[in-house]
């Protein structure tokens, strides 16, 4: 667990920070942002190991993110929350290159799972 | 009084509003009444005039021949009475006063006359005063005197006589003819001989009459002349005069048999003299009666035909008309229903959605919460925070459920095919009903088949097949009941569901109506009406069949085939 660089993308700030506090007691690194634009800015200078974003967002929506993410850095594998527990939208999103999808409210040993799988694939795509 | 135009608008009239009984009642009987008389009124008309002019027609063409007949009968007779009057003249012009006194020479002049002439009975001559000068006949010469007497008087005026029929000689029927000779030098004198006329009769049988008409001669006082068939002998009184004309008039009336007939006659000129024929009506008309017969045996089979095909017509339509219009209102209905769903599955979603993130914020918390009680040292009553943070975390699972539920019945309402396991879909939509099945200790039996293979298919609209019959079968039956659900491979192309109930079951006539719109038996107001029959719409345009076994007192089996593959076109009916 030691190393994962986590870049965890909401406008629910509550629920952003929060969950960073939780995701750095299990030893990740994680850096935040409240919103699609913010996390783009971030990237500019900080290259995580995976994005965990949020579909719905005001502003600039989560797939539109992922667009860019998997274009300007096709590396950081991204890892997309629903709120709608629609699989329509996650699976849109896997075919645009996302990793996976989960549903909220979430649950942190299968979060927690799917980044250690995401941090694989990235690390033996090096 | 209303006019025929009030009464036909009245009849056009046609309630545009609604689909009450009453409506179609109205619709009906107005078109069956316009229908029949604009069909009727026309043949009732042709019939009528048909009547009328065969009537007419044939009443003439019955009517001509016995005026020919009477025609040709009087001219007979006056033939022969002209023929007898001429020879009388003859005699009277040929010989000498004289000559005819001579007994012997007017017997001779007799004799010759008997041999030309049929009838004559005897021979007179009479002067001037009435005084018989001789005779030849039968009878002895009496010398008696006319004078005074009414035929001599009548003879003085007009020259010639013709009497009535009397009963001379032997009885025969007899007629008196007389003629007046008036010479250069003034001394008149006067021929008279009597003729039998049985020659009459002969006249008579001649015309070769049917045995129903009759024929006879009678005076202008009414006095049979010759022998009648139903009417009496000679000299009997048989009937009213009918009114003078010498041309044949044929006139109807009652006899004195109380028979109706048709009458007719002629006067005989210079005589008293008339012919009539006496045919009874209803022989006359024999044909035409029949004709009749005929022409109403017609009517009425058009009629009948006509009643038959407007009723059976106007019924056919009616059928359709309400047929249509219980689609149409269906379509109107499972729209209205469509839309009322996906409102109810937008606003479900809304406020799913809005729950969730909240939901999220909550999990997040009382997850942290549970790590930090984890990751610090034992502190007095950490055990039970940890279960009090569980116990959060356990709710906010339950509620992320029914958010998910919620959000699942939300997208029933968009159409579309997707690879699903039937097993699951069932399996989720009972998830709606655990609750009232553990409430009303229902049982399910599920008797699923593993290794169903998968199906493309439109999950939302199997849940609401799924949902529909399975609020079915937990409507009709008690608590304490048993719901089977069975999924079975019935082909290559076919799977196969059954829901199974062991409620109260249905009754022949409810089985036939169940997937028709609007049947339901339950109370006003507690059912469309159109469960089933959306239930229907639905299989029938996935492309799989729907089917049903009912029992009373015993159950109900609904059994539907879905296709493996279902086109993505069947799918789309908004």
């Amino acid at each position: 667990m030691k190393d994962w660089k986590v870049l965890l993308v909401d406008d629910e700030k509550e629920f952003v920070m929060t969950l960073a506090e939780r995701l750095g007691m299990r030893g990740i690194k994680v850096t935040t942002a409240f919103s699609g634009e913010e996390a783009l800015g971030t990237m500019e200078t900080y290259k995580p190991d995976v994005m965990i974003l949020d579909l719905m967002m005001p502003g600039m929506s989560g797939l539109v993110v992922l667009g860019r993410v998997k274009r300007l850095y096709p590396e950081v594998e991204v890892i997309l929350l629903t709120g709608t527990g629609s699989a329509s939208e996650g699976v849109t999103g896997m075919d645009q290159g996302a990793f996976d999808y989960l549903t909220k409210p979430l649950q942190i040993d299968e979060l927690i799972n799917k980044i250690g799988m995401a941090v694989k694939k990235a690390s033996s795509a090096d | 009084m209303r006019s025929l135009k009030d009464i036909i608008s009245r009849l056009m009239e046609i309630p545009d509003e609604g689909t009450t009984p009453e409506r179609y009642r109205i619709v009906r009987r107005n078109i069956a009444i316009l229908m029949l008389i604009i069909t009727l009124f026309p043949l009732a008309l042709i019939t009528a005039i048909n009547y009328l002019d065969y009537q007419t027609a044939l009443r003439n063409e019955t009517l001509a021949p016995m005026r020919a007949l009477v025609n040709k009968a009087k001219y007979s007779f006056e033939l022969f009475l002209t023929e007898r009057l001429s020879t009388l003249n003859f005699i009277s012009s040929a010989y000498t006063y004289d000559e005819l006194t001579d007994e012997k020479n007017l017997n001779r002049i007799f004799r010759i006359l008997r041999r030309e002439f049929e009838g004559f009975v005897d021979l007179d001559l009479i002067d001037s005063y009435g005084n018989q000068v001789s005779y030849a006949g039968p009878y002895y010469f009496q010398g008696n005197n006319y004078a005074g007497q009414g035929w001599f008087e009548q003879l003085k005026v007009n020259g010639i006589y013709i009497s009535d029929v009397f009963r001379g000689y032997q009885r025969f029927p007899n007629v008196a003819i007389a003629v007046q000779h008036v010479p250069e030098d003034g001394r008149e004198w006067i021929v008279r001989a009597t003729i039998n006329i049985d020659k009459f009769d002969n006249l008579i049988t001649s015309m070769n009459l049917d045995p129903e008409s009759d024929a006879f001669l009678i005076n202008r006082q009414g006095m049979l002349q010759t022998k009648s068939k139903f009417y009496g002998d000679v000299l009997d009184q048989p009937a009213l005069v009918p009114p003078k004309s010498f041309e044949p008039v044929v006139v109807e009336q009652r006899d004195s048999l109380g028979r109706d007939v048709f009458l007719a006659y002629s006067y005989l000129n210079s005589t008293d003299f008339i012919f009539v024929l006496v045919k009874p009506r209803p022989w006359v008309m024999k044909s035409w009666y029949a004709s009749r017969a005929d022409l109403l045996i017609i009517f009425l089979m058009g009629l009948v035909a006509i009643f038959v095909v407007v009723l059976r017509l106007t019924d056919i339509t009616m059928k359709r008309v309400k047929e249509s219009d219980d689609k149409r209102l269906l379509a109107m209905r499972e729209m209205e229903h469509s839309h009322k769903l996906s409102s109810i599955g937008r606003l479900a979603a809304g406020v799913a959605h809005e729950v969730n993130n909240p939901l999220a914020i909550v999990n997040e918390k009382a997850g942290l919460i549970k790590d930090l009680i984890e990751y610090k040292a034992d502190f007095p009553d950490k055990e039970k925070f940890l279960n009090l943070v569980e116990a959060i975390i356990q709710t906010v699972d339950r509620c992320r459920v029914i958010t998910h539920r919620l959000l699942g019945f939300a997208r029933r309402t968009d159409v579309e095919i997707q690879v699903l396991d039937v097993n699951e879909v069932i399996k989720e939509t009972l998830g709606f009903l655990e609750k009232e099945a553990l409430y009303r200790n229902i049982a399910i039996k599920l008797n699923l088949d593993n290794n169903l293979p998968r199906t493309s298919s439109d999950k939302g609209q199997l849940q609401q097949v799924f949902l529909n019959l399975f609020n079915n079968a937990f409507a009709a039956i008690e608590n304490g009941g048993t719901v089977y659900i069975t999924t079975f491979e019935r082909d290559e192309k076919m799977l196969g569901v059954t829901v199974e109930d062991t409620g109260q079951g249905m009754s022949e006539e409810t089985l036939k109506h169940i997937f028709e719109p609007f049947f339901t038996t339950k109370k006003a107001g507690y059912g469309t009406g159109l469960g089933l029959s959306i239930t229907n719409g639905i299989i029938k345009r996935l492309g799989g069949e729907i089917s049903v076994q009912s029992k009373l007192g015993e159950g109900t089996k609904f059994k539907i085939y879905i296709p493996k593959e279902t086109q993505q076109h069947m799918g789309h009916f908004k």
